[in-house]
C-alpha cells in the first residue's frame, strides 16, 4: 500500500510537471500549426535562470533567512526573462518562416534550440565595466537553492508528502485554470482561438495577428519557464545546459501533449498526468530500466488508435 | 511556396558560396601537417624534435568534468615540474589535452586526434573505464602507449600491452567496499543502485555482489538508472520496500547527490555506500547534508600523512588554489610514471617506451607504492572515506590480500 | 506503337553494357580510392599521399551520403516527415554487427579479420550487410504500415517514438560473449526460468552490448566498401526517381488526393518508400558498425542523429540526390572547419579558437539557411539540371548539330 500510494504522489507531481510543459507545446501548436522543438530548451532556461537569480540575490545558501516571498519572487523574474526570450524567438526566427513549408520551421526551430542548449553551456565570463558577468552557465551540474522549506508537510501510511510535490501540483492547477480562464474567458483568449481556426479570416476581422501570435508564444514560453523553476525545486542537482535529459524531458511532455490532444488545453494537463503516471508506475512495478519505453510505446499506441488524442480539438480535416 | 521562393537567395550564390568554403577548407586541410593545440596557446607549430608531445584525453567539459579537469591539473604540474628539472634528456614535455566531453564516442576520436594529427608519443587518460576503453582500442591499434591514471574497471588494460594503469581495479575495489560493509557497518543486507549506462558501474556492482555474497551478505534488490537521469523515485522506493541496512551507489557523483537527496526524501535514512566515482568537490555542494555518515572508496585521503603526499598537496594548493582530489593525485602520479619511464626507455619508439613503463616498480606515488603487475595493473592499497560534517575524513585502509 | 528506330545504341547487348556501367565505373573509382588510401598511409611523408585523419573523414562522408540519400527517397521523393532514420541505421548496425562478430566466432573461433580483400571475411562481412539490410527493412514495413495512414507531423512524431524506442530497447540487450565456449553454451536464443521465479532471456541473438555499445565488431569497412555501395545506393536511387515508381513518389509530395484520384495506391507506395529508405539505412548502418574506431552505442544512435541526416535532406534540397551527396559531404566536413578558423583568409588571429562555439556557430548557421534559403541548396533540381549545366548542355548539343 505504501508503495502504490507513494508512485501515485510521485507520478502526480512528475505529471504535473509534465503538463505545464505539454500546454507550451499545445498552445503553439493550436496557433501555429507546428512542433516547436526548442521548448525543451525554454524549460532548461527556466530552470538555470532560477539558480541564477536565487544566487543573485543571495537567498537559499546555507544558513542564511530565506523570506517567504522568496521563491515568488525567482518565478516571476524567471518567467519574466523567459517570455522576453520567446518573443526575440518569436520574431527573430518564426516570423520570416510563417508561410513555409514545415519541415523547414522544424529544422529551425532545432536549430534554436542548439543554439540555447550551448550558448548556456559556455563557461565564458565577460568583463564589463568592472564586473564579471558570466555568459553561460558552464557545464557543470549545480545545485539549485532551495527557496522552500525542505521537510515533509504530512504523514500518511508511511508516506512523506514533501511541501514541494504540493506546490508544484498546485501551481500545474492554479496556471491551467489561469490559461483556460484566458483562452475562454478573454476576448484575447477569443482572439487566439480564431487565429488557430482560420488566420486570414481572423486576419480580415480586424485581429492584429502577429501580435496574438507573439503572445500566445510569450506565455506558452512562460509556462514552460514556471516548468523550470519548479523542476528546480524538485530535483536541486541540475544537469549542465546542454546534457541530453532535457531534451528527454521535453519529449515525454511532447508524448504528453500528443496523447491528450494536441491543441486542446485540458488534454495537455490531462495528458500529462497520465505520461508521469505511467511512466512512475511502469518503473515501480515492472521493469525499471523500461521506464522511458513506457512513454514511447503509449504514443504509439495512442497514435494508431486514436491519433487526434484522448481530447480531440475538433480541428476539421479539410480533404 | 512560390512567394517564399522569390524571396530566397539564389541558388547560383548559395552553391558557389558553398563550393568557396569547401574549397578553402580543402585546401588548408591538405596543407596542414602539424599538429594543433585546444585551449589558449598559439598554434604555431613547434618543429619535430625539440619538445616531446604527449596527449591527454579527458572530461574536460560536461557531467564528470571535475574528473578530467583536476586529472589535467595533476598532469600539467607534474610535467611543469619535470620540465623545471630539464625535462627528458634536455627536451621539454609538451601537454595536448582533447576533452571527450563526457561521451564515449568523443573518446576515439580525440585519441585518434592526438595521434594521428597531434603526434604524440604517449596518452594520459581516461578516468571513465568506458571512455579509457574506447580511446584504448584506438591506442592499442596504433600502438601508442596509454596510461589510465583512474580507470578501474579491469577491461581497461585487458585491450592489449600498450595499455596500462596507476590504480587499483574493481575486482578489488569491490572487496574493499564489501569488508568495510560487512566487518566495519556490520551490515547483511545491501541494496544497489547502479548506472546500468556506465561500464564501471556495472563491472564495480558485479564486484561488489560476487565479493559481498562471498563474505555471507545478502543483495535485497538491484536498481539502475541511466546516466543523466534526475528522478529516481521509483528505484528508490522499490528499494525502500526491501528494507536494506545500507544502499550500495557505485555511480558517477553526479547523479549520487540527486539520489541521495531524494532517498532522504523518502525517508530512507540508511547509510549509503559507493566507490570512487564519487570523488569530486561538487559532490558535497550538490547533495549537501543529505549524505552525512555515508562512505565510499577512494584512491587516497588528505589526512593519511605520508610525506609524499603532504608535500604534493601544499605544492597543489599553491599552484591551483583548491584542494587536490584523489583524479588529480592519480594524474600527477601517472604523469610521473610516464616521465620516469621516458628517461629510462633507450628511446621514445612505442615498444621500448612501453616495455619501460611495464618495469615500473616501487614507484613512491602520491597515492601510495605503485608497481606495474604483469597485467599492467597497480597493486595498491584503497581507503574508506566518510562524509562527516562536510568534510571527507578518513575511515579506515584497506589492503590487497 | 511504332518500331523504336534500331541503332546501335538501342541493341540488346549496348543496353545491357549502358545498364552495368556506373556500376562498373562506381566500382573502378571506389577500388582507385581504396589503394590510394593503402599506399597514402604507408607513404605519409610524400607530398601527394593524403592525411590519415582526412581518411576518417573520407570514410564518413561515404557512409552520411548513403544515409541522406535514402532518407532523400522518403523525405525528398514522397515528401513524408520521417525523424526516425536512425532506429534502422541502429537496427542495420546491430544486426550485422552481431553476425560478423558471432559468425567469426562459430566459423574461425576468432574475431581478427579474416582474408584479405573477397576473402572469407569479407564475404561474411557482405552477407552481414544484407541481413542488416533486410531486417530494418521489414522493421520499415511494420512501422510504415500503420503510421502512413497518419498525416505529416503525427508521422513524424510516430518516427521519432520509433527511433527513441529502438534506442533503448537496445540498452537492454546483454553483455556481448567474448569466447567461442560461451557462445556456443549460450545458443541462439533461449529462454530459461531462473530459481527464484524470474525468466531469464540469453542468446548470442540478443547479446549485443547493451548501454556500453557492441565492442568487438571486426572492422570489415574500408574505403572501398563505402565507396561501392554509395555509388550503388547514388545508382539505386537515381534510377528509382527516373522510373515509374519515382514519377509516383513525386506525385504523392506534390498533391497526395490528386495522385489518389489518378489510382496511385499512395498508402501502398508510402510504405514501399519507407522499406527502400530503411534498407538503405540499415546498410549504412551496418557499414558503419564496422568502421575502425567507431563503437556503436546505444546512447550515439539517438534523435540528434537522425535530425542531422533529416538536416542533410532539407538543406540539400527535398528531393534531389546531389543536394543530398553535397550537403552531407558539407555537413561532414563543417565541424572539422569550425575546429580552427585558420583556413579563413585575412582572419584575424584572436578568432581562431572557436572550438567552444563550434556549435553555436553551426546552429547559427542551420538558421541562416532555413530563413534565407529554404528549399535547400539544389531545390528539388539536380546539378545537371540547374541553368549553368543547361546553358553548357546547351552549347554542347548546338556544337554537335551544326555541321
Amino acid at each position: 500500500m505504501t508503495k502504490f500510494l507513494q508512485t501515485s504522489i510521485d507520478g502526480l507531481a512528475v505529471g504535473s510537471l509534465y503538463a505545464l510543459i505539454a500546454l507550451g507545446y499545445t498552445m503553439v501548436y493550436g496557433t501555429l500549426k507546428f512542433i516547436n522543438f526548442s521548448h525543451a530548451s525554454v524549460f532548461m532556461l527556466g530552470a538555470w535562470f532560477s539558480l541564477g537569480v536565487a544566487r543573485l540575490l543571495g537567498w537559499g545558501q546555507a544558513g542564511a533567512e530565506v523570506p517567504i516571498y522568496a521563491a515568488l519572487v525567482v518565478l516571476l523574474a524567471t518567467m519574466t526573462i523567459c517570455g522576453a526570450l520567446g518573443f526575440a524567438i518569436e520574431r527573430l526566427a518564426y516570423k520570416p518562416l510563417r508561410s513555409a513549408p514545415r519541415l523547414n520551421v522544424l529544422i529551425t526551430a532545432i536549430g534554436i534550440a542548439m543554439l540555447i542548449d550551448n550558448t548556456a553551456a559556455l563557461e565564458k565570463k565577460a568583463e564589463i565595466a568592472g564586473y564579471t558577468i558570466p555568459i553561460g552557465f558552464g557545464t557543470r551540474p549545480q545545485r539549485m537553492p532551495s527557496l522552500f522549506q525542505d521537510k515533509a508537510v504530512a504523514e500518511i501510511a508511511g508516506v512523506n508528502i514533501q511541501f514541494v510535490d504540493i506546490v508544484v501540483v498546485i501551481s500545474a492547477v492554479v496556471l491551467m485554470a489561469g490559461l483556460q480562464l484566458l483562452v475562454f474567458g478573454t476576448k484575447l483568449g477569443a482572439a487566439m482561438r480564431a487565429v488557430s481556426e482560420d488566420t486570414r479570416a481572423a486576419a480580415l476581422m480586424g485581429i492584429p495577428v502577429d501580435r496574438v501570435i507573439s503572445i500566445t508564444f510569450v506565455v506558452g514560453t512562460m509556462l514552460a519557464a514556471a516548468a523550470g523553476f519548479l523542476f528546480a525545486a524538485k530535483y536541486p542537482g541540475l544537469n549542465q545546459p546542454a546534457a541530453a535529459n532535457w531534451a528527454l524531458l521535453g519529449l515525454k511532455a511532447f508524448v504528453a501533449a500528443v496523447v491528450g490532444g494536441i491543441g486542446n488545453i485540458r488534454g495537455a494537463v490531462v495528458g500529462g498526468i497520465l505520461i508521469g503516471m505511467i511512466e512512475l508506475f511502469g518503473a515501480a512495478y515492472l521493469f525499471t530500466q523500461l521506464r522511458d519505453v513506457y512513454v514511447f510505446v503509449i504514443l504509439i499506441a495512442v497514435l494508431l488508435v486514436r491519433p487526434t488524442g484522448l481530447f480531440p480539438s475538433g480541428a476539421v480535416n479539410k480533404v | 511556396m512560390n512567394a517564399f521562393v522569390r524571396r530566397s537567395v539564389p541558388g547560383l550564390v548559395a552553391r558557389s558560396f558553398l563550393c568557396l568554403t569547401l574549397a578553402l577548407g580543402l585546401i588548408a586541410g591538405c596543407e596542414r601537417q602539424s599538429p594543433q593545440s585546444s585551449g589558449g596557446a598559439d598554434a604555431a607549430p613547434a618543429p619535430q624534435g625539440d619538445t616531446i608531445k604527449v596527449g591527454h584525453f579527458g572530461t574536460l567539459t560536461g557531467n564528470e568534468a571535475t574528473f578530467g579537469q583536476s586529472t589535467d591539473k595533476g598532469v600539467k604540474m607534474a610535467f611543469d615540474e619535470a620540465n623545471a628539472e630539464g625535462g627528458i634528456n634536455g627536451k621539454k614535455l609538451e601537454l595536448i589535452s582533447r576533452d571527450t566531453r563526457g561521451r564515449t564516442e568523443d573518446s576515439g576520436s580525440a585519441v585518434t586526434r592526438l595521434i594521428d594529427s597531434d603526434k604524440v608519443v604517449a596518452l594520459l587518460g581516461e578516468v571513465a573505464s568506458g571512455r579509457s576503453i574506447a580511446g584504448g582500442r584506438v591506442a592499442q591499434a596504433k600502438g601508442i602507449p596509454m596510461i589510465s591514471p583512474a580507470s578501474t574497471n579491469p577491461d581497461v588494460t585487458a585491450i592489449g600491452d600498450k595499455i596500462f594503469r596507476v590504480c587499483f581495479i574493481d575486482p578489488f575495489q569491490g572487496f574493499v567496499v564489501a569488508k568495510f560493509a560487512s566487518e566495519n557497518l556490520k551490515v547483511k543486507k545491501v541494496a544497489i543502485l547502479y548506472d546500468q549506462s556506465q561500464a564501471y558501474s556495472t563491472g564495480l556492482r558485479k564486484n561488489f555482489v560476487e565479493a559481498f555474497t562471498k563474505m555471507g551478505g545478502t543483495i535485497t534488490t538491484e536498481q539502475a538508472y541511466s546516466g543523466g537521469d534526475q528522478d529516481f523515485s521509483a528505484q528508490l522506493t522499490t528499494i525502500r520496500e526491501t528494507a536494506p541496512q545500507a544502499i550500495f551507489i557505485p555511480g558517477y557523483y553526479s547523479e549520487v547527490g540527486n539520489i541521495a537527496l531524494q532517498a532522504k526524501k523518502l525517508g530512507i535514512h540508511v547509510p549509503m555506500l559507493g566507490g570512487d566515482g564519487w570523488d569530486s568537490a561538487e559532490l558535497l555542494q550538490i547533495a549537501g547534508e543529505a549524505l552525512e555518515g555515508s562512505f565510499f572508496s577512494n584512491h587516497f585521503s588528505e589526512e593519511n600523512p605520508r610525506p609524499e603526499q603532504a608535500a604534493f598537496i601544499e605544492r597543489y594548493r599553491a599552484k591551483w588554489s583548491e584542494r587536490p582530489d584523489a583524479m588529480a593525485a592519480l594524474g600527477y602520479d601517472a604523469a610521473k610514471i610516464l616521465v620516469e619511464a621516458m628517461k629510462k626507455a633507450p628511446s621514445l619508439k612505442s615498444d621500448e617506451l612501453a616495455a619501460a613503463i611495464a618495469a615500473t616498480k616501487d614507484f613512491p606515488g602520491v597515492t601510495g607504492m605503485i608497481t606495474i603487475d604483469a597485467n599492467r595493473n597497480a597493486r595498491k592499497s584503497a581507503v574508506m572515506l566518510e562524509i562527516k560534517g562536510g568534510k571527507l575524513t578518513f575511515a579506515a585502509s584497506i589492503d590487497p590480500e | 506503337m511504332s518500331e523504336q528506330p534500331r541503332d546501335a545504341w538501342t541493341s540488346t547487348p549496348v543496353i545491357w553494357l549502358r545498364s552495368i556501367l556506373p556500376w562498373l565505373v562506381g566500382g573502378v573509382l571506389a577500388f582507385a580510392l581504396y589503394r590510394y588510401g593503402m599506399w597514402s598511409e604507408s607513404n605519409q611523408g610524400s607530398r601527394l599521399a593524403m592525411p590519415i585523419f582526412h581518411f576518417k573523414i573520407l570514410s564518413l562522408i561515404g557512409i552520411n551520403a548513403i544515409m541522406a540519400v535514402s532518407l532523400n527517397v522518403v523525405n525528398g521523393y514522397t515528401g513524408q516527415f520521417s525523424l526516425g532514420h536512425v532506429g534502422f541505421m541502429a537496427i542495420g548496425g546491430y544486426v550485422s554487427g552481431a553476425m560478423t562478430y558471432y559468425g567469426s566466432m562459430i566459423l574461425w573461433q576468432s574475431t581478427a579479420i579474416h582474408g584479405e580483400l573477397f576473402g572469407g571475411g569479407d564475404f561474411l562481412f557482405l552477407g552481414a550487410l544484407l541481413c542488416g539490410g533486410l531486417v530494418a527493412a521489414l522493421a520499415g514495413y511494420v512501422v510504415g504500415l500503420p503510421s502512413l495512414r497518419l498525416r505529416g507531423d503525427y508521422l513524424a512524431i510516430v518516427t521519432l517514438g520509433f527511433g527513441e524506442i529502438v534506442r533503448l530497447i537496445l540498452t537492454l540487450t546483454r553483455p556481448i560473449k567474448k569466447t567461442a565456449e560461451e557462445v556456443s553454451q549460450a545458443g541462439l536464443l533461449s529462454i530459461t526460468h531462473n530459481a527464484n521465479g524470474s525468466w531469464a532471456l540469453d542468446g548470442w541473438m540478443i547479446s549485443v552490448g547493451g548501454a556500453l555499445g557492441f565492442d568487438g565488431i571486426p572492422k570489415y569497412t574500408n574505403l572501398f566498401w563505402i565507396y561501392l555501395l554509395c555509388f550503388a545506393t547514388i545508382i539505386f536511387c537515381y534510377r528509382l526517381k527516373q522510373s515509374v515508381l519515382g514519377k509516383a513518389f513525386v506525385s504523392i509530395r506534390e498533391d497526395e488526393v490528386a495522385a489518389e484520384a489518378m489510382g496511385v495506391p499512395t498508402t501502398r507506395y508510402k510504405v514501399l518508400a519507407f522499406v527502400i529508405a530503411a534498407f538503405f539505412g540499415g546498410v549504412g548502418g551496418g557499414l558503419f558498425a564496422h568502421e575502425v574506431g567507431i563503437l556503436i552505442s546505444p546512447p550515439e544512435m539517438n534523435f540528434l542523429k537522425s535530425v542531422d541526416y533529416v538536416i542533410m535532406v532539407v538543406l540539400g534540397g527535398m528531393g534531389s540526390i546531389s543536394g543530398a551527396v553535397l550537403a552531407a559531404i558539407a555537413l561532414t566536413i563543417l565541424p572539422e572547419l569550425l575546429r580552427d578558423l585558420s583556413w579563413i583568409p585575412f582572419l584575424p588571429k584572436a578568432l581562431h579558437d572557436v572550438s567552444d562555439y563550434r556549435l553555436i556557430i553551426y546552429a547559427l548557421i542551420l538558421i541562416c539557411v532555413m530563413i534565407m534559403r529554404p528549399q535547400g541548396l539544389m531545390g528539388i533540381k539536380e546539378i545537371w539540371e540547374v541553368r549553368p549545366a543547361l546553358w553548357l548542355r546547351a552549347k554542347l548539343a548546338r556544337k554537335e548539330k551544326s555541321p
